[in-house]
């Protein structure tokens, strides 16, 4: 395989960029294997039906959002609330995606929004590797992509199964698992002390709006932005010192 | 088993568009506009806050049995440095004190 400069050789999306995708798959095939059970069994304890979960895992693909939307799932589903919760637990892809905009921008019609939907944290991680090394095929995305968007629906269908032999009803200790998760996930999130002031001012908000309006998802995404709000007005005061 | 309910795929699909429309239009904005800085740096912050504004007040809404396992989590993921991990000793404490109770 010649070496050119990578400015001048163009995008693919081959083959070759696929397997070679597939083949960097399996480390994140095992890593999110508790995740999908997780989210089987919590969809299964608020009343999904399989069919639905398994769509759910299908059509949305992302954990933390999924997990979120159905920690605020009630009877009847609050369809704008979940929806927003979903936008507002992935944010950060919206940051992740221009970053590999030399491989988007190549792609034409389907191939480049089917890419998209198959882009998650640690694909997208591989992928930025890739284009530092000069690789130019953005089938890497899609091969090491649809690996875990499989593993991750048939995952989500063994949870809501094994949810259903055990017969949990509500308040079973089975679903603490949800929230475990997000206590697992959340401690790495702490980058050091500047995260101190917003984390309080989002654990503050979250709970306030979470009295002013249960059973919705709204004290999340209030919580979110006075989080945010409080990160960047602490860097400005910083940065004005 | 197999059945759908209208609200239900309403709300998935709802939640499908808000997922796509973060993974395809933040590429689709930002590679035309240039985020500004501190656009940057508030959505730096939202995926930490997004997680404590869930956790907090579900942690606070239980009881006992949820702070030991809360509690729990915490001190596994000191421990081990893992992801996963916290998870089942986290459940398996409120397990137990659920058997026990």
């Amino acid at each position: 395989m010649a070496h050119s400069s990578p400015a001048t050789t163009p995008v693919l999306f081959t083959r070759d960029g696929f397997m070679r995708g597939l083949r960097a798959s399996p480390p994140l095939l095992i890593g999110g294997l508790p995740f999908g059970l997780v989210t089987g069994l919590t969809a299964g304890a608020h009343g999904l039906s399989l069919l639905e979960a398994g769509l759910m895992s299908a059509l949305v693909f992302a954990g933390s959002a999924q997990l979120i939307a159905l920690g605020v799932w009630t009877a009847p589903v609050p369809v704008t609330t979940v929806s927003l919760a979903s936008l507002t637990g992935n944010l950060r892809f919206m940051l992740m995606g221009p970053l590999l905009a030399t491989w988007f921008d190549a792609l034409r019609g389907w191939r480049r929004w089917l890419t998209l939907f198959f882009m998650i944290d640690h694909n997208w991680a591989m992928a930025l590797k890739e284009i530092e090394a000069g690789r130019r095929d953005a089938a890497f995305l899609l091969g090491s992509g649809m690996p875990v968007w499989g593993v991750w629906i048939l995952t989500t269908l063994i949870g809501h199964l094994s949810g259903s032999l055990v017969a949990a009803g509500p308040g079973h200790p089975l679903f603490f698992a949800a929230l475990a998760t997000f206590i697992a996930l959340l401690a790495p999130m702490w980058r050091g002390r500047g995260d101190l002031l917003p984390w309080l001012a989002a654990a503050a908000v979250a709970l306030a709006v979470s009295r002013l309006l249960p059973g919705t998802a709204w004290h999340i995404v209030a919580g979110a932005l006075a989080g945010g709000l409080t990160g960047l007005l602490c860097e400005r005061a910083k940065a004005g010192r | 088993m197999a059945q759908l309910h209208g609200p239900t795929v309403l709300a998935i699909l709802g939640m499908a568009a808000g997922t796509f429309a973060t993974r395809a239009g933040g590429y689709w904005l930002f590679s035309r506009v240039r985020p500004a800085p501190w656009v940057s740096t508030l959505l730096s912050y939202v995926p930490g806050c997004l997680f404590v504004s869930y956790v907090v007040p579900a942690v606070l809404a239980g009881g006992p049995k949820e702070w030991l396992g809360t509690a729990v989590a915490l001190i596994t993921v000191r421990l081990t440095g893992s992801v996963i991990w916290p998870i089942f000793t986290g459940t398996a404490a409120v397990w137990l004190v659920w058997a026990l109770g």
